[in-house]
């Protein structure tokens, strides 16, 4: 093991857990993965990304800490309001840990700049909550061959799916954004802050586990859970032959323009 | 006859297409829904047309956004 003291200390709890041990661990800290939106979701994956000691973790917002965001976005504390998302995140996460190197993009993921950011990174997180930019997301990790965790959270309701190449992608599921205004987002029809936790954890754990090597993942299945009830299940899906070729001429805009 | 919605067994009357399925269960934004027979996501141009059989299995997938703002 190349670890020092203090890391074998500090991830004594992984180091001694079969399944990740010490060879995990060293793989965790040569890792580098992007979170796309420092919100509900990407707040607990990066703590755990964070905590976790995965060496390289990028990290891309353009907005900045509102109040309203306070309820779920755990990594983001009052006296941050008004601050960008992403250097309120920076600043925890390397307070949890210093072996990180947090990487700051305080600006929209685009078709423009997605495949010279991709490129850095081993694994992604979709963290968004516009279906445009979860098309986004899909495409240029399909196009750039690189595995993915989606996540969608609405009011009491949740659900993921992890993309490595040849398995099911989100459009495989879902094929086309949904007409504008159709599905409400957050801002409309509120959601529970716990349900931003519940699935920004398994997004998190999902990342941890592709980089290690270990269990099997949620590959072409989609996880959907109702906290109202508090029911999981999961739905199988399948790869279809969409031939993703190329990014499309316009990802709509976001459904909401509602003050957030 | 029997059929699985999301899961879980439903008697429904008999030919209903997934268009009438979907007003059945209440659906009130199809358009917000995907959905997935006997394990195939089916286009959305079939839905009017597509009957649901005995014993078939009906998945209503929800697009879901949520998480950034």
């Amino acid at each position: 093991m190349n670890l020092n003291d203090e890391q074998v200390e500090r991830y004594s709890r992984h180091i001694i857990l079969q399944g990740v041990g010490g060879e995990g661990q060293e793989k965790l800290l040569a890792a580098k993965i992007l979170i796309i939106g420092a919100g509900g979701l990407g707040a607990p994956v990066a703590l755990y990304l964070a905590a976790a000691g995965v060496g390289t973790i990028g990290i891309i917002d353009a907005d900045v800490v509102d109040i309203s965001n306070l309820q779920r976005q755990v990594i983001h504390f009052t006296p941050d309001i008004g601050r960008p998302k992403v250097e309120s995140a920076k600043e925890k996460m390397n307070a949890i840990n210093p072996d990180v190197r947090v990487v700051t993009y305080n600006e929209l993921f685009t078709k423009n700049n997605a495949l010279d950011i991709l490129a850095n990174y081993d694994f992604v997180v979709d963290g968004t909550d516009s279906f445009s930019a979860k098309f986004l997301i899909n495409d240029a990790c399909v196009l750039a061959k690189k595995p993915f965790s989606h996540g969608g959270i609405l009011r009491f309701d949740g659900q993921t799916m992890t993309h490595v190449p040849g398995t099911a992608s989100y459009r495989c599921v879902f094929k086309e954004p949904p007409p504008a205004n159709a599905v409400p987002t957050c801002s409309q029809a509120g959601v529970f802050g716990a349900v931003a936790g519940m699935l920004g954890t398994i997004q998190a754990a999902e990342a941890i586990r592709y980089i290690v090597g270990v269990g099997e993942l949620l590959t072409n299945r989609l996880l959907i859970f109702d906290a109202l009830r508090m029911r999981f299940r999961t739905v199988r899906v399948k790869p279809s032959e969409l031939g993703i070729q190329g990014f499309r001429d316009s990802y709509d805009p976001p459904v909401c323009e509602l003050r957030r | 006859m029997i059929i699985h919605i999301n899961g879980e067994k439903e008697t429904i009357e008999a030919s209903l297409t997934v268009t009438q399925l979907l007003a059945h269960k209440q659906v009130k934004m199809p358009d917000m829904v995907s959905v997935e027979l006997n394990g195939d996501i089916l286009e959305r141009q079939f839905f009017d047309t597509t009957i649901i059989n005995d014993g078939d299995a009906v998945e209503f997938l929800y697009f879901m956004g949520g998480g950034q703002v």
